[in-house]
């Protein structure tokens, strides 16, 4: 492969992704090697714990059932603050918008960053504004950054699962991809199916209780469930096992995959998590969730069986046994 | 349950895994089938159908993934086209990352040249349509199952009047790679999963020559994970009585005639000629080509372009792996040189290429 040149694929989220952070970003700007990261940075100022983190959206089509690139510029960020266990504050906004972009569709995207916004709680402090030529964007590309404040003891991260730990997703897997792979020009499938895109905060602000039985929160945005999975088996140096039969997937998602050869488990969610829970407390974290508007659908998806050196292996629905890697290349490019 | 549940019954499933079990208990020499669609080498990972089967039944892959056949003379000259001003390759998304001898499409694309994914080759006639000052090139791969929908964007675009259509064809179709697998003495095959949907096109009428020159069964099967398991339970049992006959298992979709119809259009627009397979080589009759009365629309010879010489890749055991002879765990360069995301040989590259489904799925 031309190593000269970056791949739509290194921006997938899968393993190109990583590469490109182990081999090039992060040794020029950071310390923490890519299997040492999570969703954002924690840190301390005067005593007090924070999260901070940043995200750029570029999904294309800018709006597709059940959202736009407004709320998902909102809610995306937001979420990564809620993975680390974090209460969302303040949020930072940067536009960059292409000559000839139609006012009426940035407002109906400031609006539903507005609505957003109130509905996660989160106050957008500082901003920006960008115009570059026509052809030289595409539309309107969003950057956010956040800062939430940390407000327990709690050691929520990639890499403390253990052996026994309950896997346990909040709702249907990979909505979104399927969302907006649906509105693509030259697809437009009328699936039905509409984006997840959702704030987590309040969910997760449910889950805290548990206390040091919650030991792992990611949500599995681009390379879906079976990538985030495979991350924290890494992370974690443990063999996670999945039941495919518990696999939450809505008909139409199905549906669209099998037409497609897709496997949901790759497909991106812009309003689920995975959590590993202690399994003295799993029932307690599904009917928590299950309690939550955001978590009616929650499931048991699998457990942590043993330490190894990260392996996610699944139980089919017919019972025979497959192992499930990490996304390669780009499943679908450009859906957050 | 919906239509598609019942066809992954765990409970169904793992009784015919029982029968099989039983019919072969005690066997010295394990049964060999053989599956020659890549949909099937990919439908047995998923479900982890070997994890099922007993030692006595070994399933190996073959020469199925369309893309995986296509040999890299194809690609450089799809590479080479993607180079030339004011023309647009469209293709279906899988050839984009398979290496030809010194680029892929994927790359050419990253450094300019005007790659479009289509999923219908009638969205490239629209793309041509649309683009009357470019010419567009469908990159037509795939056996009978696809190249009806080629042949039909053809006679879409002769009938738009389209002078900006092209194809690049390389068609490959099927019994005849297994006449070669079957006379192959290194290989000793003990039956085989015929595919599923090449068979709803060309009939499972066209397997009998198998049966009778080379006593070798053969059943026509399903893609999902219940019509694999009695595709081989029903290939055991006449491995065991020792007949040799053609069986349909997808009797709710292939007819031993075909589909009539689809066979028309390949006849109107395609011709057979003696087709290179990856990893094979030359076979006599086992391509289609774009017929003399279509020639306009063949892109190799409407379109002149100067292709790079051809240069195979050092170590690449892929053809052996076509042939299955050997697994991908075999390779040496799986999983450490050759990998989804920098594949050597296109087996990794293709969603249903042996290596791509083993690296995937594999345990």
């Amino acid at each position: 492969m031309n190593n000269d040149i970056i791949m739509l694929g290194h921006g997938s989220g899968g393993k190109l992704s990583h590469q490109l952070l182990d081999d090039l970003i992060i040794p020029q700007l950071s310390q923490t090697p890519v299997a040492g990261q999570n969703d954002a940075a924690l840190f301390s100022v005067n005593g007090a714990r924070l999260a901070f983190t940043t995200d750029s959206y570029v999904v294309d089509p800018i709006f597709f059932p059940g959202g736009n690139i407004g709320d998902l510029a909102i809610n995306g960020t937001v979420n990564d603050l809620a993975m680390m266990g974090a209460r969302p504050l303040y949020l930072s906004v940067g536009f960059i918008l292409e000559e000839g972009f139609e006012k009426s569709d940035l407002c109906r995207i400031l609006a539903s960053m507005r609505q957003a916004a109130d509905a996660a709680g989160v106050a957008i402090v500082t901003g920006d504004t960008k115009v570059v030529p026509r052809g030289k964007g595409d539309r309107i590309f969003i950057n956010t950054s956040g800062i939430g404040a940390v407000e327990h003891d709690l050691r929520i991260d990639g890499a403390a699962g253990r052996v026994g730990d309950k896997v346990i997703v909040n709702g249907c897997i990979g909505d979104h991809g399927i969302a907006v792979l649906s509105a693509r020009e030259g697809l437009e499938i009328d699936s039905g199916i509409k984006s997840d895109c959702a704030a987590l905060n309040g969910l997760v602000a449910a889950l805290l209780p548990l206390s040091q039985g919650l030991h792992v929160l990611r949500d599995p945005t681009r390379g879906g469930v079976a990538t985030t999975l495979k991350e924290i088996a890494v992370q974690s140096q443990v063999t996670i096992k999945l039941q495919e039969a518990s696999l939450p997937v809505n008909p139409g998602v199905k549906g669209v995959c099998s037409i497609l050869g897709l496997d949901p488990l790759y497909v991106a969610n812009e309003g689920k998590l995975l959590a590993l829970v202690a399994p003295e407390l799993a029932g307690e974290a599904l009917s928590i969730m299950r309690r939550h508007p955001l978590g009616r659908d929650a499931a048991i998806i699998g457990e942590v069986t043993e330490t190894s050196a990260g392996r996610v292996l699944m139980e089919t629905l017919v019972g025979g046994v497959r192992g499930v890697e990490m996304l390669a290349g780009e499943q679908l490019p450009r859906i957050c | 349950m919906n239509y598609l549940d019942s066809f992954r019954d765990k409970k169904l499933v793992q009784g015919l895994a029982r029968r099989i079990a039983e019919l072969t208990k005690g066997r010295s020499k394990p049964l060999v089938f053989m599956e020659v669609c890549g949909t099937h080498t990919m439908a047995i990972y998923q479900y982890g159908l070997r994890s099922l089967l007993p030692p006595e039944v070994r399933l190996i892959s073959g020469p199925g993934c369309p893309v995986c056949v296509t040999p890299n003379g194809y690609l450089d000259r799809a590479i080479a086209l993607s180079r030339l001003p004011d023309l647009i390759i469209a293709t279906f998304g899988d050839m984009l990352r398979v290496p030809g001898s010194s680029s892929s499409l994927m790359e050419e694309r990253a450094m300019g040249a005007d790659v479009r994914i289509v999923y219908s080759p009638l969205d490239a006639v629209q793309i041509a349509a649309r683009n009357p000052g470019k010419r567009v090139v469908f990159l037509g791969v795939g056996f009978e199952t696809t190249a009806p929908t080629i042949a039909g964007s053809i006679l879409a675009a002769k009938v738009q009047r389209l002078k900006n259509y092209f194809v690049l064809a390389s068609h490959k179709t099927m019994p005849e790679p297994m006449a070669i697998l079957s006379a192959d003495p290194e290989l000793s095959v003990d039956g085989y999963i015929c595919p599923a949907h090449v068979s709803a096109i060309i009939g499972a009428n066209a397997y009998r020559f198998l049966c009778e020159e080379y006593r070798v069964p053969c059943v026509v099967t399903g893609f999902e994970p219940t019509d694999v398991m009695q595709g081989v339970e029903m290939l055991v049992r006449q491995a065991l009585e020792g007949v040799s006959q053609v069986e349909i298992q997808y009797s709710r979709v292939v007819r031993w005639e075909g589909n009539a119809k689809a066979q028309s259009v390949l006849a109107e627009v395609f011709t057979p000629y003696d087709a290179d397979w990856r990893g094979i080589g030359i076979l006599p009759g086992s391509g289609l080509k774009i017929a003399e009365a279509y020639r306009a629309f063949d892109a190799e010879l409407a379109i002149p372009v100067a292709v790079e010489e051809l240069r195979e890749h050092q170590g690449c055991q892929c053809g052996e792996i076509l042939k299955g002879k050997i697994t991908p765990f075999d390779c040496p360069l799986f999983g450490t040189v050759c990998t989804p995301e920098s594949p050597v040989g296109a087996c990794m590259v293709s969603s249903e290429g042996t290596c791509a489904a083993a690296f995937k799925y594999g345990i």
